[in-house]
């Protein structure tokens, strides 16, 4: 396991997590690494990664509520809202019920990004009320993509890594 | 709704949701703006978020008088300009103050030393609020006694306004130097370990058994070049504050930009030197022995 903050960081990599930070912020830091072009490439190639939160608006097709400049992987099809759950006095935690776990997982909203639609092609894994009242994808998955709109790296609940370890590499 | 639809109610506020946004800014680095214009520079920069007030610590030691909380609508301009969080200072113990900053939907309230104190005795009751709070420290004991009034970050408070580091390199090494020495410590003498600090000996266990603070510790007060964030990221911080040091200096955007990077890259000394060239004049600097205030002094 290492830390990658350039592109030599990256190689022989089986696996990638773009965890929770200022999408904005990793965006701009993964051009001037120059670290866009190779990480988008493996991504593309098919190498997994497990994106959350800000990873999660990385990965979408579509960014609402972003920087016209923001960077995106097109990785999964989805259009997410940056804040859309609005700013942090509004950030929560509650259980969330998840396809294959047996006990609900402690899920950690912050400042968390909406998913407003979701392609054919994804599958939905866990799903809660949003702010209008129907029902959100909070854990989506297509292929070699995990994303989640919360935090699993904010607790010492292991069981979405183990999903991403165990299925997907 | 789909069947993997939770019912539970959610909870706002929580411990976990305060400090996990801290967590979230570790790495990065959060810049004191006065206007929405100064605040497209930092976004633009790659700032993780953005301190609103009124005047930058240089001015506020310049101007003197009264500093207090920012206008609410210089507050709500930055809001509507950026999309990263947005943090904003309330005097120490004004806690009427922070209650405005709380309904104006602030991201991190900043009980700060910089403005001038409401209260000789009392931090503000940061329990009693949903909005996280973000305190400074000069040592170990200062920032555990904020940790149990419910601060959620602690930043070394080095001395604002001053671009001179010496300070925030003392708050630093004095935190850090009692925390590797209280991970050495048998049970009896945590006892004194609390006593010496005028801290609980519960967060004092607490740190004896993780060995770092229970909530992310970053850096503030004095930095002004991208060496200088190298320097206290090397040393143990976990992100920057860094207030006169971007729109005090000549060129602030290439600056702003610079330290971001440094901040990100502070173990190669290659890319600081990439980032340092060319960015024209820091803020000119002042020294601690010829202040006749100093910020670092106020709290308690």
């Amino acid at each position: 396991m290492r830390l990658v903050k350039t592109p030599n960081d990256l190689k022989g990599l089986e696996g990638i997590v773009i965890p929770g930070g200022e999408s904005t912020t990793i965006s701009m830091l993964l051009e001037s690494s120059e670290t866009y072009e190779p990480l988008s490439k493996l991504l593309s190639e098919g190498m997994p990664v497990l994106g959350t939160c800000a990873g999660m608006i990385l990965l979408a097709d579509t960014v609402l509520d972003g920087r016209s400049d923001q960077k995106s992987f097109d990785q999964i099809e989805l259009t997410v809202r940056r804040n859309g759950f609005g700013r942090q006095i509004a950030s929560f935690e509650r259980d969330l019920i998840v396809e294959g776990l047996e006990e609900p997982f402690p899920g950690v909203f912050i400042r968390a990004p909406l998913a407003e639609r979701v392609g054919p092609n994804v599958q939905v894994l866990s799903t809660i009320e949003s702010p209008d009242g129907e029902g959100t994808p909070v854990l989506c998955r297509q292929r070699n993509v995990l994303v989640s709109s919360f935090h699993p790296e904010l607790t010492n609940d292991t069981r979405i890594h183990r999903i991403f370890v165990d299925s997907i590499i | 709704m789909g069947q993997n639809t939770t019912s539970s109610d959610s909870q706002i506020g929580t411990v976990r949701v305060k400090r996990g946004l801290a967590d979230m800014l570790r790495g990065g680095v959060i810049m004191d703006v006065v206007t929405p214009d100064e605040a497209k520079i930092a976004e633009d920069a790659g700032a993780v978020a953005v301190m609103a007030l009124e005047r930058v610590p240089a001015d506020i030691r310049r101007d003197g008088g009264v500093a207090r909380m920012s206008d609410p609508a210089m507050i709500d301009g930055i809001q509507q300009a950026v999309t990263i969080p947005v943090m904003a200072k309330a005097r120490i113990g004004h806690f009427a103050e922070a209650q405005v900053l709380e309904s104006l939907g602030v991201d991190y309230v900043d009980e700060s030393e910089v403005l001038t104190p409401a209260d000789e005795a009392h931090h503000i009751d940061k329990w009693s609020f949903t909005v996280p709070f973000v305190c400074g420290a000069t040592n170990l004991g200062e920032a555990l006694r904020r940790i149990s009034e419910g601060a959620c970050m602690i930043r070394s408070k080095g001395e604002a306004g001053t671009g001179n580091i010496v300070e925030a390199v003392r708050h630093l090494r004095s935190i850090l130097g009692d925390i590797r020495k209280i991970t050495q410590a048998d049970q009896a003498e945590l006892f004194d370990w609390a006593k010496k600090l005028q801290a609980p000996i519960g967060l004092i266990q607490e740190v004896a058994e993780t060995g770092s603070l229970p909530v992310p510790m970053f850096c503030a007060g004095g930095i002004a070049t991208p060496a200088d964030a190298s320097l206290v990221m090397q040393l143990g911080a976990e992100a920057v504050f860094v207030g006169s040091g971007i729109f005090k200096s000549e060129d602030p955007a290439p600056r702003a930009k610079a330290i971001v990077e440094a901040t990100t890259h502070f173990q190669d000394p290659a890319m600081i030197a990439k980032v340092s060239s060319g960015l024209g004049d820091a803020m000119p600097g002042l020294e601690i022995g010829e202040l006749e205030t100093k910020l670092s002094e106020r709290g308690w």
